[in-house]
């Protein structure tokens, strides 16, 4: 049930602020990459996602591009 | 299948302020929508709504959105509406997950961006190209992009990235930049901006990212190297779903002063609309009157009286 979820955001993406948002309404711990300011999340996620749109959000490996809610929720078992 | 009172399509201003509406005076409704809030929620600063003297776009959605849900609204996110058409006495709404009956309908769905409709533009969505610097334009810090188009949201869009940005190309059909003059000049005064006018842009390359885009400058041809496009070439209303609904030559959705469309018991409200002046205050407000009408309108039907 352990779970590692990162999110990469930039802080002005409104989507991003929706998925940060979701996860701490179902009281999900997650650690945020700002891409903006982080450079090698930023490649990193590029990398992961084969893709330059933000949010991305890493379910134990899971890579979800945008704020899909019932792909994040499936891959949450919530 | 039940039907609806009322189904509310969008929920950026237009469709959150009727979705208040019609929770105070708790009709049996749904609001079905691709996002929240629209194109405010793409929007930086935020200085002619009333009530807050400066507010940035997705911080006046979280108030929207804040306000909404202090009422039990079934809300249906991330869900597109394919088809609306008349079916008897009521309304046949299609989406990509399901299907409602309504009595009664109030199109609030907004505009989205208009594409470029070029080579490589599909191939290479959210691999270098975008529609939203203020969501992806950090990512390209320190390289070279360009922005397409001449107006105000591509002004937007290059203030942004100038701050980021190695250099950005400002691709603009037209012989001069519009919009704003005070973004205007601040643009034409940074050091790493290019504009080049009287310009298309014939096609987007690259492998797995963008690489380069081919324009066409003053009737020359050339190839510039960038990672990032933007394309800012303006907006297209969301209306092709109403089709027999009555629209004007630019798709926006025609309505009388009621908010009424040629199909009685079909409303419009907010930038799908032909109400001239695309404002979030302006949005909201007609969002209210399309709310009212719809109570009348469904007053009158359960009186048989229309």
């Amino acid at each position: 049930m352990v779970k590692s979820i990162k999110v990469y955001t930039t802080p002005t993406c409104p989507w991003c602020i929706r998925v940060k948002s979701f996860l701490r309404d179902n009281k999900i711990n997650f650690q945020n990459f700002d891409v903006s300011s982080d450079q090698s999340a930023a490649d990193e996620m590029v990398k992961k996602s084969g893709q330059m749109g933000v949010p991305v959000i890493d379910i134990d490996g899971q890579i979800i591009v945008g704020f899909d809610q019932e792909r994040i929720k499936l891959a949450l078992g919530l | 299948m039940q039907i609806y009172d009322l189904v509310i399509i969008g929920a950026g201003p237009a469709g959150i302020t009727a979705a208040v509406y019609a929770a105070r005076q708790n009709l049996n409704f749904i609001v079905i929508s691709r996002d929240i809030g629209g194109q405010t929620a793409l929007s930086a600063e935020v200085e002619n709504y009333t009530g807050y003297q400066v507010i940035s776009g997705p911080e006046l959605v979280q108030r929207f959105e804040k306000h909404m849900h202090k009422y039990n609204i079934n809300l249906r996110e991330n869900e597109s509406v394919l088809n609306l058409k008349r079916n008897g006495e009521n309304f046949l709404i299609k989406t990509d997950k399901a299907e409602y009956l309504a009595n009664c309908v109030i199109i609030a769905s907004g505009k989205q961006s208009e594409q470029l409709n070029v080579l490589g533009e599909q191939e290479f969505k959210n691999r270098g190209l975008a529609y939203c610097a203020i969501c992806d334009g950090p990512i390209f810090a320190g390289k070279n992009v360009a922005v397409i188009g001449g107006g105000n949201s591509a002004l937007d869009a290059a203030s942004i990235l100038i701050k980021v940005a190695k250099h950005v190309y400002i691709i603009n059909n037209a012989e001069n930049l519009k919009g704003d003059q005070l973004l205007r000049q601040k643009i034409e005064q940074s050091a790493n901006v290019t504009i080049l006018n009287k310009s298309q842009v014939l096609a987007v390359a690259g492998d797995k990212f963008v690489k380069s885009i081919k324009i066409k400058n003053n009737g020359q041809e050339q190839e510039l190297a960038v990672e990032g496009v933007f394309v800012e070439i303006g907006l297209v209303p969301n209306s092709e779903f109403a089709e027999e609904v009555k629209r004007n030559q630019k798709k926006e959705i025609m309505v009388d002063i009621h908010n009424q469309t040629n199909i009685a018991g079909i409303f419009a409200a907010g930038d799908v609309t032909d109400v001239p002046e695309k404002q979030i205050i302006i949005a909201a407000g007609e969002g209210s009157k399309a709310a009212l009408g719809a109570f009348g309108y469904l007053a009158r039907k359960k009186t048989g009286n229309k």
